[in-house]
């Protein structure tokens, strides 16, 4: 996971090319959010701001809102979370990805936190 | 989730930590929302037995000469109908109808009975009955002396026979027994009752052998899968089972008529008590509007607080007092307090969530009958 970078809202964004990334959960909110039985994302091609609602991930107890940690274009949604949401729980990194997005704005990657720096962030009671 | 606020714990708060449990705030106390996963604690209570510390709920002792017709007074129930080592479910309410609380009276002997009430209704519930109190009776919040443990499922009364001389199949649906010796712990109340839809014992004893208790249960349940569970599958449990819950399905602002719990309030009886009038006319009246059974077919979870329109779309008929994935029917379903035209099981209606209209139908409820 040596590549992962994470925001404070706790998604993680993978690069795959100069401008695309994969967006899903931490491996620590999906923890926080105990069984997960629901996962709404926005349709592809929907072009989100950084910060803005990338869907819904609903477990027993509450729903709760995904936050873009970038600004671009959806260009893919994980379809298989429809019928299989544990997969967040169970593989948040590889099976349990949520959207990718064709970056506006690069530079926002230098904003997320690399792995050590999140984890630190988690340690100190990040919210 | 920040400790700066200070919580209230129950005797068993070390024992959250042992075992690694997910602690909230629930309603001001410190308690384990789980301990493994909801799910997998929900389906044990269903399947096998559950154990949960329920410490946090309030004891309210009402003792005196008059403890009967005051009680009778105060509560909406038929408290005379209620006989030594019976519980009666109730409702209290205010002259408008709006429930102050729901909750069970233990009538110990002829003139001693427990009020067992929602921990974050005890304060309340205590200063609302001392506000009323009339004739020979003593009221006393003796909520931190006594622990409370509830063990639920199929096979809970084969787990605390092991560890029990007192014939459990003798104690039927809403019956106790006092003084029961368990696991050594002498004067423990056993108690047929839930808020599962499983059949199982609520257990009251002095708070400082709680913990005991909690560890001679949890290990004479080992064979039978037996598991700690947390106040999240406590939730989904009443929630399948039809059972009100404080805050959602019963509130000051509508009678226990509206929520459904009709069946704890006798106009008829013979004597006054607080809110008869209002409920008197509102039960010959016939209610406006009632908490109902929904399921989504379309795609979403009902959440507390969503507002529910007509099928059209058109007009707002009300709001979903609880909701979630059901663990047990794997439906997405809610409870609804909705306008009575809309009411009627087979109706459609329409849930906002977050920002659509998806499609529901009223169904029958309880959702889950064991």
């Amino acid at each position: 996971m040596a590549n992962l970078l994470f925001s404070k809202e706790h998604e993680w964004v993978l690069q795959l090319e100069d401008n695309k990334v994969r967006v899903g959960i931490s491996d620590y909110a999906q923890d926080q959010l105990g069984d997960i039985v629901f996962v709404e994302l926005v349709e592809e091609g929907t072009e989100v701001e950084k910060d803005e609602s990338l869907g819904t991930v609903e477990s027993v107890k509450s729903a709760s809102e995904i936050y873009s940690p970038v600004s671009g274009t959806v260009v893919a949604v994980n379809e298989d979370l429809e019928d299989e949401p544990e997969k967040v729980n169970e593989e948040p990194y590889e099976g349990g990805w949520m959207v990718e997005i064709e970056l506006s704005n690069p530079e926002e990657l230098k904003e997320l936190l690399d792995e050590d720096a999140y984890k630190a962030f988690i340690e100190e009671g990040g919210e | 989730m920040s400790a700066e606020t200070q919580l209230k714990r129950t005797p068993l708060f070390e024992k959250y930590k042992e075992l690694n449990a997910k602690l909230i705030d629930f309603g001001g106390w410190e308690m384990p929302v789980q301990f493994s996963t909801i799910i997998e604690e929900h389906h044990a209570v269903r399947n096998d037995a559950g154990l949960f510390d329920v410490s946090h709920m309030g004891e309210i002792l009402v003792e005196g000469k008059d403890a009967e017709s005051f009680l009778n007074y105060l509560v909406t129930n038929d408290v005379t109908k209620c006989q030594v080592n019976k519980a009666q479910y109730t409702a209290m309410v205010k002259p408008d109808g709006g429930i102050i609380d729901d909750f069970i009276i233990y009538k110990l002997d002829e003139q001693k009975y427990w009020i067992v009430t929602n921990a974050a209704n005890t304060d309340k519930d205590y200063e609302w009955i001392m506000q009323h109190v009339k004739g020979d009776v003593t009221v006393k919040n003796i909520s931190d002396s006594i622990g409370q443990l509830a063990l639920q499922g199929p096979k809970a009364e084969a787990i605390l026979q092991k560890l029990t001389d007192t014939d459990l199949s003798e104690i039927t649906f809403y019956r106790f027994a006092q003084g029961v010796e368990v696991a050594g712990i002498p004067d423990v109340l056993v108690s047929r009752t839930g808020y599962t839809g499983e059949d199982g014992f609520e257990l009251y004893l002095a708070a400082d052998r709680v913990t005991e208790l909690w560890d001679k249960l949890l290990e004479a349940g080992k064979d039978e899968g037996i598991k700690p569970c947390g106040l999240g599958c406590r939730d989904t449990l009443r929630f399948e089972a039809g059972l009100a819950l404080y805050g959602n399905e019963l509130s000051e602002d509508w009678s226990p008529l509206e929520a459904g719990i009709g069946f704890a309030v006798k106009v008829d009886k013979e004597v006054d008590f607080i809110g008869k009038e209002f409920l008197a006319k509102q039960k010959a009246e016939g209610v406006k509007r009632k908490i109902v059974g929904l399921e989504v077919t379309g795609r979403g979870i009902p959440r507390n607080g969503y507002k529910v329109f007509s099928a059209d779309g058109t007009e707002e008929i009300g709001h979903i007092t609880s909701g979630t994935k059901s663990p047990t029917l794997g439906k997405q379903l809610g409870l609804a307090l909705l306008s009575v035209d809309h009411a009627e099981v087979g109706t459609e209606v329409k849930i906002q969530i977050r920002k659509k209209l998806v499609d529901a139908v009223v169904v029958k409820k309880p959702f889950y009958k064991r």
